[in-house]
């Protein structure tokens, strides 16, 4: 016997929205307080402490620009990814979604870079609460990039059978694993003032 | 148009960081253009500017849930 969840590829009457549209912002909403409770920490942590150092002092700014930049674009291509599957256009599709997960990897990489750069000057979480809270926010967001980029792989290739089967379906998940990708890029806007340029 | 709107901000409020404002000064720019930047994501890419009823009542919990989240460390002191 099987459970089967229904409304999954057309909208529930009663709310007007598809289940899995549903529940991909209640799984958003609990993720807002994931990060909300690490962001005040981060307030009441830098409000209480005798002096704190300004982000731009110590951290790459340069980088994490580009990084901010290069997230802004996967978001876009992700957009385009869905548009281009909304109107049955698979190769579009492939390219955009392609795109999407290249740049998240591009994200990544240039994080090692960052990263590397602090451990080398003996830079770590330990080190002191600034690390600590730089580390712990940004490896948090930076694993749901990671996150993401696995999604969005699997709906770059094997995901792609089911839009034989039920293109509206396949259609409304990558529309959920947009909203994950936007919200990500989403923490990091906030996430990149507020650590790295104050 | 909304990509060309979110790079103008972020090179916005990176320059505005290298004048170096007083940190009450720089927050309150810092996180309107967050907040701005923030707005076109949810509202586009997110197309909140369109969305069901049902999701702007999960958000309002959400926000409702977010600002004691925040206001914790004030309360608190």
């Amino acid at each position: 016997m099987s459970a089967l969840i229904r409304y999954i590829a057309k909208p529930h009457p009663v709310t007007g929205v598809t289940n899995a549209k549903l529940g991909t912002w209640c799984f958003l909403a609990s993720e807002v307080m994931l990060f909300g409770g690490l962001f005040s920490a981060y307030i009441l942590i830098r409000t209480s402490a005798p002096s704190w150092p300004h982000g731009w002092e110590l951290l790459n700014v340069p980088l994490a620009t580009l990084n901010t930049l290069v997230l802004i674009t996967s978001s876009v291509t992700m957009v385009l990814s869905w548009a281009s599957i909304a109107v049955g256009n698979l190769p579009q599709y492939r390219f955009y979604m392609g795109s999407t997960v290249l740049l998240g990897f591009v994200f990544l990489v240039v994080k090692t870079f960052e990263y590397g750069a602090k451990f080398l000057h003996h830079h770590f979480p330990s080190t002191d609460l600034f690390y600590a809270i730089y580390f712990t926010l940004t490896g948090l967001h930076g694993l749901h990039v990671l996150g993401g980029i696995l999604v969005n792989l699997y709906f770059l290739f094997p995901g792609t059978g089911l839009w034989r089967e039920d293109a509206e379906q396949f259609t409304g998940r990558v529309e959920c694993a947009g909203l994950y990708w936007h919200f990500v890029d989403l923490v990091w806007i906030f996430l990149f003032p507020t650590i790295y340029l104050l | 148009m909304v990509f060309a709107a979110l790079a103008a901000l972020t090179v916005v409020t990176v320059t505005v960081s290298y004048l170096h404002l007083p940190f009450r000064k720089a927050m309150a720019v810092a996180l309107a253009i967050a907040g701005v930047k923030g707005s076109l994501v949810a509202g586009f890419f997110m197309h909140l500017i369109s969305e069901k009823q049902v999701i702007f009542a999960i958000l309002a919990f959400t926000g409702i849930f977010f600002l004691v989240l925040l206001m914790l460390p004030v309360i608190s002191v």
